[in-house]
């Protein structure tokens, strides 16, 4: 039999210190659906999804009273719907939105928690569709409740489409502006992406990428109060044993998931994707990765010592998680979402975490600068910036980088918002109050960086 | 298929009796048992086997679930592989 103390630490884990299964979310390719009749395409579109994921939710029920390990949400990500819009018949925003809503419909038939891929990559230039699609996103999101929305706007490779920049800073604008009566809520569906990945299982950057298949079982696992109190044990001690602790810890939460992929995709008759061995807060005290930056012996997250302490938590994630999982993918490592953090909240409250040391912390950890409340009256132009910025630090580290950034309508520095749920409470942040506007007029691209003479 | 019941919280009589009752009234034969007293809590480990019985991991706990309020004690069931998984390479 397995030795009692194992048992007992599976249990606490999960009781006391929130470890669960973030998401299980099931990738369907919209490929099949396309076509010139947006009739056609929207039927096609809700009947595949709702075949194809029709026992998604009751699995992930069964499997979480099985076994006993909460599994928070359901979730799908589709093919980037800006895919079906380039095949319309003369494409409008009218017609984007309708397949947004029909995606809604969807999601909400089935019963997941959201549904990702109103999407476009365009790191390198745009298409008819793409065009129409990125316009359509304010509506979309503000007309729909579970609809999630990404636009890829960098790669390493191709460099980073300032045009679309521009536009995303515009859009992002309009979409708080949409839905003031909810301070900007439609912005915390929409991310800016540069290295997007195409297996991603959280939200709201999740997509089923060019590469993937018909149909996939991604699963995203969590667990930062997990670390946290694995930490608490090892005071004082070397970064040498912060670092084998973290590893040791991470394989332990990965196998969980790894179980929970394979039982998953098993029920449901769809190949095992990826286990994206995350370190996703939630706003529950105890469920914080800024308390595990606080626990490594920094004072307040945010002040000095923040991005190595970052950078190690988010490399030692990787090597303990890898080992545990046949196939890891997604974006892997630690989160940052201001919003979603407790540790983070009260340190952006308190002034010890500020969007530039978030910027610095985005090179070292797996996405970036993440549900971040940002004055109303910030300009389209100086959000374009903030995204711009972001999009290179990705772009010259080959690394995924993203922007979500809430634009609240009418609230001011020191304000807080209440989002609710996983989402959380965001403390609205400063940014410079000097203009990018000249900068971000030009458009054109950055061309790709040199992938040699690294320094 | 086999689980694990867990039962924690504070030592008073019949704890034993009541769960073990449980898992004999519904057919479900109780492989290892493992009983100590953990950071000043009573704990007990249980690995049972559910093949012969009717009874799912859902239904049990939901049984035991009564017993959990009744006698204030922490009770899980859940599936072997999830410990497994966790703990084995």
């Amino acid at each position: 039999m397995i030795n009692p103390f194992e048992i007992i630490e599976t249990i606490n884990m999960i009781d006391k210190e929130n470890l669960d299964i973030r998401t299980i979310t099931m990738g369907i390719s919209l490929k099949s659906c396309a076509g010139p009749d947006i009739d056609v395409v929207c039927g096609k579109v809700y009947k595949k999804i709702t075949t194809l994921a029709k026992d998604l939710v009751k699995v992930g029920g069964d499997i979480e009273t099985q076994f006993g390990i909460p599994i928070i949400n359901k979730r799908i990500s589709v093919t980037p719907v800006a895919t079906l819009v380039d095949a319309l018949d003369e494409p409008t925003v009218e017609k984007a939105v309708m397949i947004a809503k029909t995606l809604d419909k969807a999601a909400k038939t089935v019963g997941v928690d959201f549904i990702g891929g109103y999407s476009a990559l365009v790191h390198k230039g745009y298409t008819e569709g793409e065009k129409v699609l990125i316009k359509s996103i304010p509506r979309a999101l503000a007309e729909t409740d579970l609809v999630c929305s990404s636009v890829n706007v960098g790669s390493t490779r191709a460099g980073i489409n300032m045009d679309a920049v521009k536009q995303m800073g515009e859009t992002v604008k309009e979409a708080a502006l949409k839905t003031a009566d909810t301070q900007g809520f439609a912005c915390a569906k929409l991310v800016v992406f540069c290295n997007a990945v195409e297996d991603n299982p959280f939200m709201a950057g999740a997509f089923l990428g060019e590469g993937e298949g018909e149909c996939v079982i991604n699963v995203g696992v969590s667990g930062p109060g997990v670390v946290k109190c694995a930490l608490e044990t090892v005071k004082g001690e070397p970064f040498g044993v912060v670092a084998e602790t973290v590893k040791k810890t991470a394989f332990k939460i990965t196998r969980m998931g790894q179980l929970v992929a394979q039982e998953g995709s098993k029920r449901l008759g769809v190949p095992f994707g990826i286990v994206d061995l995350s370190l996703a807060p939630t706003p529950a005290v105890g469920d914080s990765v800024a308390y595990i930056l606080e626990e490594m012996g920094l004072e307040k997250c945010g002040t000095h010592g923040t991005t190595a302490a970052l950078a190690l938590l988010n490399d030692a994630v990787k090597k303990g998680g890898v080992m545990a999982s046949g196939y890891v993918g997604g974006l892997s490592g630690a989160f940052i979402p201001v919003s979603e953090d407790a540790g983070m909240i009260s340190a952006a409250k308190e002034g010890a975490l500020t969007i530039e040391k978030l910027e610095a912390m985005t090179c070292v950890c797996s996405v970036g600068l993440d549900m971040i409340v940002i004055p109303g009256d910030t300009s389209a132009a100086t959000i374009s910036a903030i995204i711009a910025d972001e999009a290179a630090i990705g772009m010259v580290n080959s690394k995924t980088t993203a922007v979500r950034v809430i634009p609240a309508p009418g609230k001011k520095e020191g304000d807080v918002v209440e989002f609710g749920g996983l989402l959380g409470t965001g403390p609205v942040m400063p940014v410079k109050r000097y203009s990018s506007e000249e900068f971000i007029n030009r458009g054109g691209r950055i061309p790709a960086p040199l992938q040699s003479l690294k320094n | 298929m086999k689980a694990v019941v867990t039962v924690v919280g504070k030592d008073k009589k019949g704890i034993i009796a009541r769960v073990s009752g449980v898992l004999f009234e519904n057919d479900i034969n109780i492989l290892d048992i493992s009983q100590t007293i953990m950071q000043d809590m009573f704990t007990m480990i249980m690995l049972v086997d559910l093949e012969g019985s009717e009874l799912a991991v859902k239904q049990l706990t939901d049984k035991l679930h009564i017993i959990e309020t009744d006698m204030d004690l922490s009770i899980h069931v859940q599936r072997e592989e999830i410990f497994d998984s966790m703990h084995r390479i």
